[in-house]
């Protein structure tokens, strides 16, 4: 832990060279953001059709509307299954990304070099990191938001349910807070994605399977993170 | 002019570097020799603060690194250049942009200048059409030549140099001895060497220090080794067959 916060106190000084920064960050949004679309967008419709379905079959009851199968579906992808489970997502594609990226970098010694030329190398190479991912990952959970509801739609359309009552439950007692709530989580989420799988990728010691270990622990560590910190953030928002 | 006295680095139980004093002159190139697990490497990433020492004292031209605030020892880490063993050139960037990182991090020159200060330092290693590739498509010993490029490029005072020979054929390893000798002098710096290539000691020596265990035990030039009778050099430099014909 100590290590840990050490590391992001060098994370946040200040940069050597705003436009050096700058480029790394342009370099890391297309690399740890934009490169996560096409995975959010699949898994999102997916997850959206089945969530549906599944709602559907366990509410099949006369005295319950099926409206509220739309609603049900709604706040389970807002709430949860966007924020939390999309970002446990990227925690294995981005988590693993980083954190091998800077291992190896720093058994190949590209770590090393950048200190000898008097570059702050854990401002330079994580800072960017996390700044990428804060303000990509609102934008990923959002998306993955709408494609989990058109995904609802899509079963409707399979015949779960009619699209008039799916797109009317859309709207029923919607509260717009819960995208706040599910934003607020994303942010921080991202934080903690990005700086747990940096502090196990810069600290690697050894070779090529340290890299592989580390790797490995900088997902686990990142999950278990953000399912902890959900909890919190669940009870100090929502309760 | 590098001067370190007494210096001391040990990692938990293990004391690498027991006590070390050398000094390292201007426009001359002074190796460093010792077997493998000598402490070569850590002493020299002790000599550009990628290791702090547990105590000694390590001396810049009348700077003592261990009393340098954060920006000072930036501002002298901007005057040393290094080439590692493995080279570590960033291998997602073009061999350009490895040459120029420095200068466009620090020297706040524009792009075409710094373009220029990269070619001119491409042709100094004779690799003049090498600038728009990445550093895979190059082989080991032109790559070991941008690693040198790219450590000139801020035009340092004190060039750090890790078994810049490891893994090249001997030909080669002649050529980046050379090189590394002739930009020593053209630049005036104070250039450092890791090595255990006792064909470098004796092409490029001129000031020599043999590490063992930890410590030095012994120093001199590259004509000097060749003489001596100090019974731990004698049994490092004729420990090959090719040097024990030459010496008998």
């Amino acid at each position: 832990m100590g290590n840990y916060m050490v590391l992001l106190g060098r994370t946040f000084r200040k940069p050597e060279n705003a436009k050096m920064y700058y480029r790394a960050f342009i370099r890391d949004l297309e690399l740890l953001g934009l490169n996560s679309l096409g995975i959010v967008a699949v898994i999102s419709v997916f997850v959206g059709a089945v969530v549906t379905i599944q709602t559907a079959f366990n509410l099949d009851d006369p005295l319950i509307p099926d409206y509220y199968i739309a609603i049900a579906t709604r706040e389970s992808i807002i709430l949860e299954f966007s924020p939390t489970i999309i970002s446990l997502i990227l925690a294995g594609k981005v988590g693993s990304n980083i954190a091998s990226t800077l291992g190896s970098m720093r058994v190949s010694e590209q770590i090393d070099a950048l200190e000898v030329m008097g570059v702050n190398s854990a401002s330079y190479l994580i800072g960017p990191k996390i700044a990428a991912l804060i303000f990509f990952n609102p934008i990923l959970i959002i998306l993955s938001m709408g494609l989990g509801l058109v995904g609802g739609y899509l079963a409707s359309l399979g015949g779960v349910m009619s699209i008039e009552d799916y797109t009317y439950g859309l709207t029923v007692d919607f509260d717009a807070y819960h995208i706040t709530y599910a934003v607020i989580k994303t942010f921080v989420f991202a934080f903690l994605i990005t700086s747990i799988s940096a502090y196990f990728g810069y600290y690697v010691r050894g070779g090529a399977i340290e890299v592989g270990v580390n790797a490995t622990k900088a997902v686990v560590s990142s999950s278990v993170a953000i399912i902890v910190s959900n909890y919190m953030l669940t009870q100090i928002l929502l309760v | 002019m590098i001067e370190v006295r007494d210096i001391h680095k040990s990692f938990g139980e293990h004391e690498v570097l027991k006590g070390i004093d050398a000094t390292f002159y201007k426009g001359k190139t002074n190796l460093i020799i010792g077997q493998s697990g000598s402490g070569k490497t850590v002493f020299l990433k002790s000599l550009v603060g990628l290791h702090d020492i547990d105590s000694g004292d390590i001396d810049y031209d009348g700077s003592s690194l261990g009393k340098l605030g954060r920006k000072e020892r930036k501002k002298l880490r901007t005057e040393m250049g290094m080439v590692f063993q493995g080279n570590a050139l960033f291998d997602s960037i073009t061999i350009e942009e490895n040459v120029t990182f420095a200068l466009s991090m620090f020297s706040g020159m524009a792009e075409s200048e710094r373009r220029d200060r990269a070619q001119f330092c491409l042709e100094r290693v004779n690799l003049p059409d090498v600038g728009k590739k990445f550093p895979a498509e190059l082989s080991g010993g032109m790559q070991k030549r941008v690693a040198i490029a790219r450590a000139i490029s801020m035009n340092p005072k004190y060039l750090f140099c890790d078994e810049p020979n490891s893994g090249l054929d001997p030909k080669t390893a002649i050529v980046i001895d050379k090189l590394l000798q002739e930009i020593t002098e053209e630049f005036g710096m104070t250039t450092v060497i890791n090595t255990h290539d006792m064909n470098s000691v004796i092409e490029i020596g001129d000031h020599i220090i043999f590490i063992k265990n930890g410590k030095k035990a012994w120093q001199g030039t590259g004509e000097e080794i060749l003489n001596t009778d100090s019974p731990e050099i004698v049994d490092f430099v004729y420990s090959s067959e090719l040097f024990k014909r030459i010496r008998k």
